[in-house]
């Protein structure tokens, strides 16, 4: 019997033939790979030596099992192809509603290759699907796009910095839910995607309601027990710029480029102080109960924390009014946030001077159209831009991926998760910042690597899960696997447990790491930039903060790979915990 | 990974847990280490950890009186002997542990079968055995939450079974063999030393809290990582870290702006609004959180069996109390039932309050002497409630 919360419908999309084909979800993925990042990267792995811009190069939407239920914070899709920033494989899980809408018209996943001939948007309505032509969108804004559709639809666009094939486009849900990272945006821009718009009303099949609503009251019981979820500064209230406070509170702040690790000011861009000044309401994904999304009375996009710290502390600019217009600059423009304002800060820093905040405005038009001079540059992100001047180690990236608000040197499971991380500079891989400082499940010492390797590599099985389900990784700052391994047998029929679902985490890592290693990804890419290791941050209030011992950091990058089983290639060599 | 798991080995043996040589705790990175020899079958435990995607894993026989509590919970539970499971009544543990599968079998197979849906599960005739995803703290706290749950249980069902029908001599011989074990937990020490007098410097009232957070362990007013500690002066709040450990509170007290200007509170105890609700109805400026064992145990003691028990934790309309101390309901964090709503208004009658299958707080002015008086003696006056009530049904207790 086929398992519950999965349609067994998908769509193939053939840009350059201007065909679609529904075609079966294989169980065999299903069981195997949960869904969301985890069909992504199986639907991926046979073309991942391609180009991103290649015609056979697949772009990937796929929503987990979980998606469209009533399942907490479910509500999410990965979007899965190469980057163009790092070559990596690269995925994206992105919020709002277009996961469960996409789910509700009927398919498991979504998988788009070719070019077409001219800019179009694929329409889904349910069953019915068409490729429309979209020339009439060409380098118009995200918005335009959401506009060019009634509320009943939900959709996916590009802006121009995406159409412009800018390194760290984005593509962007729902008006203001990002698939940030890693330029997805201008692989879907080589296709000439510029937009998805899908509409579906169809309930998804759960296999015992009643024991979901019981799995469900145990995760929102441990949720509300949680301070950083529903605490009165949690996640829930200030959304994700809770973390402004505390993290300055810890002297990790990236600062001017990563030089230091404290900007007095943030306090002008701290979670209270955008509730107050945009009398901030919490919003959120479909079926979530913590909402962390914030719109201000006049219906401006409140920044995320890695938003504000990077267009403030990173560029060394208090000025709130130009952040949260960074912000919509990029949600229009279509960039991630991270690389766009890391990427002015590398610039700034090889320049020598602070940018002032009209002028980073003006370059985030400038790097979205491509202009000559700067602009085409910086489009091509902070590490070409830097090597290109003669200066890579101004870049302040793993593989190529800009790193985002967490110095490592403030917390040291961080250091080490950013340079393993399948996808370069990132935080959410392993997310060790919810240990090193909020404290969960349990406090761990942030200036040390003593067992860091071993939760390092935990966590990177547990969040490839969690992007599989596709569930939220904040409601993970409170509950465990143990309580989603109940809610996913309710939603299925089919029994999951704990170490099972790590078995299927750990596949979907080794995959990755695989399909690195065929684009000559190996264990010299697994590192953080020199500065870390040789200039401190910015110590004080009983804090020091040093650079990162080397040795301590090799060290522990090669129990990683001892517990991982990797040898000198970088390959599986056994199944090892 | 040593210097972790001695730590907790001492921290097992010192809160009279487990014997030292009755414990097997495992911890690794990229290799493992074991605090001693594994004799017999043990190896069935390394055998698990090898099977297990996590950092440690911890298997112990536990010291009296919780062996003889797992013994007759094993034998006497009908939920044990129909489901193979122990369900916890105690509010908190409940919500973070749901239930604990109780094993026939000390095998490889079994335990990552149970640990693979449960954070801890019983061997029948065995022990405990628990771990950690994280780090060796969490199997620590995992095992310390086992024992109080299951300490809580035997009480509040014997209390039950004793009303309800004749116990047997055997059930009345283990319940007096338990009791007199766990005559090491009651509050009868004296008042330890602690800082007296208003306070308003950082560093005094960081060093005063851990003090008096020390004392809160150090006489079994709390076990594991439960309990948190605050203290208002000059419109900041100091509270105790979330998850942080009352025993060692150096390094994670937080500092907030009662105005609430700063969300560097994040890592505050889960019981933060609580702890502000108390100060504005109350006035005062220290607050003691603990989870005295029979506090907890005769918060639960209601016979009303029309009210929808399962909800007791949520809203209870009752006025209840044990002694004159208040009982009130009230769930842990935020939400409309959440116990920042109950608890403050309580507190006016400068008793203390329990929160029904909770825990404690106490609440007085300047220094933490008065609230930890108060603690004490919720706990003494819980105590001799519950004998009381057992020697109504059973006879004597020695």
């Amino acid at each position: 019997m086929l398992m519950s919360g999965y349609t067994f419908r998908s769509l193939h999309v053939d840009l350059t033939a201007g065909s679609v084909e529904t075609v079966s979800t294989p169980e065999r993925l299903c069981r195997e790979y949960l869904g969301g990042r985890g069909f992504g990267v199986s639907l991926l792995a046979d073309f991942i030596t391609q180009s991103y811009n290649s015609p056979e190069m697949p772009l990937i939407f796929a929503a987990g099992p979980l998606v469209g239920t009533a399942s907490p914070t479910s509500g999410r899709l990965s979007v899965v192809s190469r980057s163009p920033l790092t070559g990596t494989v690269f995925d994206c899980s992105v919020g709002g509603r277009f996961g469960t809408v996409i789910k509700r018209a009927g398919y498991d996943f979504i998988k788009i290759v070719g070019i077409a001939e001219r800019l179009v948007v694929l329409e889904i309505d349910g069953a019915a699907v068409a490729l429309r032509n979209a020339e009439s969108l060409a380098m118009q804004p995200v918005s335009a796009a959401a506009r060019a559709y009634s509320s009943a639809w939900s959709t996916a666009a590009i802006g121009p910095a995406g159409e412009r094939k800018v390194r760290f486009a984005s593509i962007i849900a729902d008006g203001h839910y990002a698939a940030g990272r890693g330029g997805l945006g201008a692989v879907m821009g080589a296709k000439r995607l510029k937009a998805i718009a899908v509409r579906g009303a169809d309930d998804v099949q759960v296999a015992d309601p009643e024991e979901l609503q019981s799995a469900r009251e145990s995760v929102m019981r441990l949720l509300r027990t949680s301070q950083a979820v529903f605490g009165e500064f949690g996640l829930a209230e200030y959304g994700t710029a809770a973390l402004v406070d505390v993290i300055h509170a810890r002297r990790m702040e990236p600062t001017e480029n990563f030089r230091k690790t404290l900007f007095p000011q943030s306090g002008a861009y701290s979670g209270y102080a955008m509730k107050n000044r945009y009398h901030a309401r919490r919003t959120g994904c479909a079926g979530c109960p913590i909402l962390c999304k914030k719109m201000g009375a006049g219906n401006e996009v409140i920044p995320e924390y890695e938003t504000v710290s990077h267009f403030g502390a990173l560029n060394a600019n208090s000025d709130l009014n130009a952040i949260v217009e960074a912000n919509r600059l990029c949600n229009e423009l279509g960039m991630d946030t991270i690389s766009a304002a890391s990427t002015i800060a590398c610039y700034a820093d090889l320049e020598n001077r602070t940018i002032p905040p009209p002028e980073i405005l003006q370059m985030l038009h400038e790097i979205a159209d491509r202009q000559p001079g700067r602009g085409d540059e910086l489009a091509e992100g902070s590490l070409r831009y830097s090597s290109a001047h003669g200066h890579p180690e101004l870049s302040m990236s793993v593989k190529g991926l800009e790193l985002p608000a967490y110095d490592p040197r403030g917390a040291y499971g961080m250091a080490l998760a950013y340079a393993t991380s399948n996808r370069g500079g990132c935080h959410l891989r392993a997310y060790p910042i919810s240990h090193e400082i909020l404290r969960k499940p349990v406090a761990t010492d942030r200036f040390s690597f003593e067992g860091k390797a071993r939760i390092v590599k935990i966590a990177e099985d547990l969040n490839a899960v969690v992007d599989s389900l596709t569930a939220c990784k904040f409601v993970f700052f409170a509950v465990s696997l143990e309580e989603y391994a109940r809610v996913l047998s309710a939603v299925t029929g089919r029994q999951f447990d704990v170490q099972s679902l790590f078995h299927i985490g750990e596949r979907i890592w080794n995959d990755e790491r695989m399909m690195n290693r065929a684009n000559g990804f190996s264990a010299t890419d697994d590192d953080l930039p020199q500065r870390f290791f040789s200039e401190p941050g910015t110590s004080g209030s009983l804090i020091e903060i040093r650079p990162i011992d080397r040795g301590e950091f090799l060290m522990a990058r090669a129990n990683y790979y001892r517990i991982r089983g990797y040898n000198d290639d970088l390959i599986d060599s056994g199944d090892i915990w | 990974m040593q210097r972790l798991v001695q730590k907790y080995v001492r921290k097992i043996e010192a809160q009279g847990l487990a014997k030292l040589d009755n414990v097997v705790f495992f911890a690794r990175d990229a290799d493992i280490y074991c605090n001693r020899t594994l004799r017999g079958d043990e190896q069935e435990l390394q055998a698990a950890l090898d099977a297990m995607n996590v950092s440690s894993l911890l298997f112990v026989r536990p010291a009296d009186p919780y062996w003889t509590v797992l013994q007759q919970i094993s034998r006497q539970d009908e939920a044990v002997l129909s489901e193979g499971r122990i369900f916890p009544h105690d509010a908190e543990t409940r919500t973070f542990l749901h239930d604990i599968p109780v094993l026939d079998r000390f095998s490889a197979d079994a335990i990552v079968s149970a640990l693979s849906r449960r954070k801890t599960a019983v061997i029948r005739d065995r022990g405990i055995v628990t771990f950690g995803a994280v780090t060796p703290e969490q199997a620590y706290i995992m095992l310390s939450s086992t024992c109080f749950t299951v300490f809580v249980k035997y009480f509040s069902d014997a209390l039950r079974r004793f009303r309800s029908t004749v116990a047997d001599e055997e059930d009345r011989a283990a319940f007096r063999r338990i009791w007199r074990a766990a005559e090491q937990f009651f509050p009868a020490m004296p008042m330890p030393p602690l800082c007296t007098g208003l306070v308003d410097d950082d560093d005094t009232v960081f060093a005063m809290m851990a003090d008096a957070g020390r004392a809160v362990v150090g006489h079994h007013l709390v076990d594991s990582f439960f309990g948190n500690i605050s203290y208002i002066v000059n419109d900041c709040i100091y509270i105790s870290q979330t998850g942080s450990s009352l025993d060692e509170l150096e390094g994670c007290i937080d500092k907030i702006p009662f105005a609430g200007t700063s969300s560097a509170g994040i890592t505050a105890s889960s019981e933060l609004s609580a702890h502000k609700n108390i100060y504005r109805v109350t006035g005062l400026n220290a607050i003691l959180h603990g989870h005295p064992k029979f506090a907890v145990i005769m918060s639960m003691d209601c016979e009303r069996k029309d009210c929808g028990r399962e909800l007791c934790y949520q809203a209870c309309p009752e006025r209840r109390s044990v002694r004159g101390i208040p009982i009130v309901s009230g769930e842990i964090g935020t939400g409309t039932t959440a116990l920042m709503h109950t608890v403050p208004e309580a507190l006016l009658d400068d008793r203390g309050v329990i929160v029904y299958g909770h825990g404690v707080f106490t609440a007085c002015r300047d220094d933490f002497r008065k609230a930890f008086a108060q603690l004490q003696a919720v706990e003494r006056a819980c105590v001799a409630a519950y004998r009381e009530e057992a020697e109504k049904a059973i006879g004597s207790i020695p």
